[in-house]
């Protein structure tokens, strides 16, 4: 199976990759727990871009709405621990069923009345602030006052209850980013990653192929549900409070799609890449300001759009298809790379 | 009137870029607060100085930015201030906190919200790091069983309670009372925990008006037409209402538009009493009694506030965002003073012990219970009054008379 | 609750729904001719808002007078970002156009939050708070004038592209781009006039916009879904549409508020939305898609 895993990936490619992995699994041993904080936000959107990357770069479905799926999980799971103390462990699935039905209705109402592209993306939009509007006047959520899920005991790390340590959750996070890895991967050279491709590069092409276009959109569309629900179960065991206005706001899908696309859209490496350069630079900027004393809120911001400017009008395909051209990574078959 | 509205003129490029710049040399040279002799304190500020509450987090600041000469003329050791920016979301605002930590803070101070506050108290507990909240209703923050972290601002229900026993005495003193209220609030945190806490509070304060209908408003709304022809309609006597600043002045207008003067304006939150508000409005922002935590005017420190504010930021009026910031300094400063040493663990124990009774804020003086909540502040009632405020209620910390009922608005124009 | 009520929730929804619709136009011209998905258009509105902001406090200039003056500048900001900017975007697909205009927007903001600081601004000229009584009717004075300047610009611009030869040029390269260059139109330069109309409209609808809501940095995203949501519903490409949408939510917004609770109003928007691009999703004044 590992052979079956590892087919064609260039060797040297292989030992970027076990360099990095390395790398960050040992990274807690030298890092302070600033960076580690920043690490886990870096992991958390490189997990998140991976699931989101499911529907537009595999199906080609433009979802501005993702941060749904992320509340919803992270809601049902905080409401199991803080009403009835079920830990986040046994909310996990419930979470991410949830997540799967929103993601099937939408899915089935948009794919079944030929909803696409733009129209999409702006039904995904209406989803999600219905669920932010919604979610203020539900009382037994908190409403807009907010969830608060008890927090105690930071010595000592439980994992049931997912209380603890900064460590536990950056092992956690990059163990779920590392499966979801490994997931892309093998849903990419499997059948259902190949009916999506051609989905995604011309749809009516497709579906004159026989291929059942709106079965296969449907599975794209659960499977980037489910895998984004576990993320809102870290993140509301992370931070410890929910506030409908935050988790659903239109800035957090904004959030999650900015790895993916500057990193690469449709690669297997581009999530990852981009969430590291976005977190990344977003990091530096502010180091950048802070050493020259320049202390103007809002500074930074107007750096950060002018990065993206750049980095859209020079990179039209994101940061990982020239890299991986400069490292040599890339020639096997061409089944991660977009069409120019 | 149109003539009085041209005076007040908008920050322009060069002016507002140039003032910015002046204000960063000043942080940035601080030269009152960094001394050689016995090492300042090093004080993380956070607070939200960019996104949706930078109007706020950014007037704290101005609390910041007083404190030094005024700390140092009391007594008080220096601070060290090293600030961030929560950019108003919770993220940043955890990994801010992370940062100032791990650059050598050594107390936190912030952060306003109650969402970021509560990210930025569990660092801070996790770190053993002492972290004093400046202003943040949420109950929820100080029933953690947190050893480090420590609030110097009422929460929810004792500002009601508060705001309920002060208008019984406002109305007892000029002998009008509103049978009943409309209730009109804004959906968002604070709003959502003032109704909530009205529920709880209102059965048992014994107030001589019934709350006729509950109004609930979207915070994003840049509308309140609607929600002013609810409340119109309703019949009740008076306001009472929950806002923050823009909705404060879109609802005056409509108030004036829709003609209808409600007996009086009572406000238990943020907005009507703010500069943006008066400036706005002149002569028909006079009047809304607001019943927030706020500084006793008599106070000696007080004064010394307000004539520091009234140097540093012409046409500004002392309010509870300067105020509050102040005290949690004021707080750091003390308890830095009486531990002698900048040791987390010390400090913590020494903010536990603190009783400052020459303190600016209303009520006998700072001091925390068990829980690290400083629930002795007493909440006041001012009114708007020719573009100033004045301190109405409750006795012994007023400066001058209320007016009530309030004047109608087709009479001022 | 007597009828009164009803009346005026009505007339109000109605006025702040042409508002909404102008604004709107603009996208729909943006959208329907140069297929760009413009995700930074509310930002662009709170740019104009603060034109008209500073030259009624620095000059006394109402802001229904500076309305053209501002559009102008509008089209010729927007002339020149289309042929510089956009240009290259509009053959790349939709999240691309999406991050571009996403940075412009982040950068508008934050550039408006140091040049402005977060303090709302408010336009407050000598009618600001005039109502007219018409019986049972309480009419806000600045939302009358508003909604009519907001009627006077689209009939302008309605008129333009039905009557003009340049205006029935750029329809012409709207439906068919091909077929526009067959005949020899210059798409290029047709495109930027397009943008640049486009633009043209949210300048004039920021400059009425402001007698009715004050601006502050983050006003803009919310304006940008609420175009997106008037547009599809209205029907993309179509000038009434836009009006009609705008007029729609508008009322159902209102009227939503006075029924139910007012904070979730927006809710009904969005449902108005869905339901659209479920059973007519061309809108309800538009073309239906092939």
């Amino acid at each position: 199976m590992i052979g079956r895993l590892l087919y064609d990936v260039p060797r040297h490619a292989l030992w970027l990759l076990g360099l990095v992995l390395v790398g960050l699994i040992a990274a807690p041993l030298f890092a302070n727990d600033y960076l580690l904080t920043v690490l886990i936000l870096i992991l958390y959107f490189a997990y998140t871009g991976q699931a989101w990357n499911i529907l537009m770069g595999f199906a080609g479905q433009l979802s501005l709405g993702h941060a749904l799926y992320v509340g919803l999980g992270a809601y049902v799971a905080a409401a199991l621990y803080v009403h009835y103390g079920i830990g986040p462990w046994i909310g996990l699935p419930v979470a991410i069923l949830i997540s799967v039905a929103s993601g099937a209705i939408i899915g089935f109402l948009a794919f079944r009345f030929g909803v696409a592209g733009v129209y999409f993306a702006i039904l995904t939009i209406a989803f999600c602030e219905f669920a932010r509007i919604g979610f203020d006047h539900l009382g037994w959520l908190g409403g807009s006052g907010g969830m608060f899920l008890p927090v105690s005991n930071h010595t000592q790390n439980d994992l049931w209850h997912l209380r603890g340590q900064p460590v536990m959750f950056y092992y956690l996070i990059l163990l779920l980013t590392v499966l979801a890895f490994v997931l892309c991967h093998l849903m990419l050279r499997s059948r259902v990653g190949y009916f999506w491709q051609a989905i995604r590069e011309d749809e009516e092409a497709a579906r004159s192929l026989g291929i059942a276009t709106f079965r296969y959109k449907m599975a794209a569309i659960l499977v980037s549900s489910a895998m984004t629900a576990p993320a809102g179960v870290f993140y509301a065991f992370y931070y410890n409070n929910l506030f409908p206005e935050q988790t659903f706001f239109i800035l957090r899908s904004i959030e999650i799609i900015l790895g993916p696309i500057i990193g690469g859209v449709g690669t297997l490496f581009g999530p990852v890449i981009g969430a590291f350069v976005i977190t990344g630079l977003s990091e530096a900027l502010q180091e950048l300001l802070t050493l020259y004393g320049f202390d103007t809120p809002g500074a930074k911001r107007v750096f950060y759009g002018v990065c993206l400017l750049v980095v859209v009008m020079v990179l039209p395909n994101g940061i990982w298809p020239p890299l991986a051209r400069l490292l040599r990574l890339g020639r096997r078959r061409d089944t991660t790379e977009r069409q120019p | 009137m149109s003539s009085e509205m041209k005076g007040f003129s908008v920050m322009v490029n060069r002016r507002r870029l140039l003032a910015g710049a002046a204000a960063t040399t000043t942080l940035l040279a601080s030269p009152a607060i960094v001394r050689a002799q016995g090492a300042a304190l090093k004080v993380g500020v956070l607070l939200p100085r960019s996104g949706a509450q930078a109007g706020i987090g950014q007037d704290c600041f101005r609390g910041v930015e007083i404190a030094g000469p005024i700390l140092k003329a009391n007594g008080y050791p220096d601070l060290q201030i090293m600030s961030a920016d929560t950019e108003t979301s919770v993220d940043t605002a955890r990994s801010r906190a992370e940062k100032l930590i791990a650059d050598g803070a050594q107390l936190l101070v912030g952060a306003f919200d109650s969402g970021q506050s509560s990210a930025i108290a569990q660092v801070a507990e996790q770190k053993g790091i002492p972290f004093v909240i400046n202003i943040a209703a949420a109950p929820p923050i100080t029933e953690q069983g947190y050893k480090f972290v420590f609030r110097n601002f009422p929460i929810a229900g004792s500002i009601l309670s508060d705001a309920f026993a002060n208008q019984k005495e406002i109305f007892a003193e000029t002998g009008v009372t509103p049978k009943s209220v409309v209730f009109l609030h804004c959906n968002d945190t604070f709003g959502t925990a003032m109704k909530n806490g009205i529920g709880a509070v209102f059965p048992k304060a014994n107030m001589p008006y019934a709350i006729k209908e509950t109004i609930a408003y979207d915070p994003t709304a840049r509308d309140l037409s609607v929600e002013i022809s609810k409340a119109k309609a309703s019949g009740a006597d008076a306001l009472l209402v929950v806002s923050r600043l823009n909705d404060a002045i879109l609802l005056t207008r409509e108030l004036v538009k829709q003609r209808w003067s409600p007996m009086g304006i009572l406000s238990m939150g943020p907005g009507w009493y703010e500069d943006q508000y008066l400036k706005t409005l002149g002569k028909l922002g006079d009047g809304p009694l607001s019943f927030v935590p706020w500084y006793d005017p008599n106070k000696k420190l007080s004064k010394q506030l307000e004539a520091a504010v009234e140097k540093k930021y012409p046409g500004v009026n002392l309010n509870l965002n300067h105020v509050y910031t102040f005290e949690a300094l004021l707080i750091a400063a003390d308890a830095y003073k009486r531990a002698k040493t900048a040791d987390p663990k010390a400090l913590a124990d020494a903010i536990r012990t603190t009783n400052i009774t020459e303190n600016t804020t209303a009520g006998p003086g700072i001091s925390f219970d068990a829980k690290g909540q400083n629930d002795k502040l007493k909440n006041v009632a001012i009114q708007n009054r020719g573009g100033k405020l004045v301190t109405v209620a409750p006795k012994g910390s007023t400066n001058a008379k209320v007016q009530w009922p309030m004047l109608a608005y087709d009479k001022r124009r | 609750m007597s009828a009164d009520i009803y009346l005026n929730v009505a007339v109000g929804g109605l006025l702040t729904g042409l508002i909404y619709g102008l604004m709107a136009l603009g996208l729909s011209v943006i959208f329907g001719v140069v297929r760009v998905v413009n995700f930074a258009h509310g930002e662009m509105m709170t740019v104009a808002m603060y034109l008209a902001v500073i030259l009624f406090a620095n000059y006394g200039l109402d802001p229904l007078l500076m309305m053209l003056p501002i559009a102008v500048l509008f089209f010729v900001a927007g002339y020149l970002m289309q042929l510089g900017l956009i240009n290259p975007f509009i053959t790349r697909p939709e999240y691309m156009q999406f991050i571009l205009l996403l940075a412009v927007a982040i950068i508008i903001v934050n550039g408006v939050l140091i040049v402005f600081g977060p303090d709302a601004q408010t336009v407050q000229t000598s009618y600001a708070f005039d109502s007219f009584a018409i019986g049972p009717l309480i009419v806000d004075a600045t939302k009358l004038y508003a909604g009519l300047a907001a009627l006077v610009v689209a009939s302008a611009l309605f008129a333009f592209f039905r009557f003009a030869p340049l205006g029935k040029a750029v329809r012409a390269c709207a439906d068919n781009q091909i077929g526009a260059l067959v005949v020899g139109l210059n798409v290029k330069r047709l495109y930027a006039l397009s943008f640049g109309l486009g633009l043209a409209c949210v300048g004039a609808a920021g400059a009425i916009i402001v007698l009715v809501v004050d601006v502050t940095p983050p006003l803009g995203p919310a304006y940008t879904l609420l175009a997106f949501v008037i547009v599809i519903t209205g029907g993309l490409g179509s000038m009434s549409g836009a009006l009609i949408g705008g007029v729609l939510i508008g009322l159902t917004e209102a009227m939503a508020g006075l029924f139910f609770t007012p904070s979730a109003k927006s809710m009904f928007a969005f449902a108005i939305l869905v339901l659209v691009l479920l059973f007519r999703p061309q809108g309800i004044m538009g073309q239906k898609l092939s």
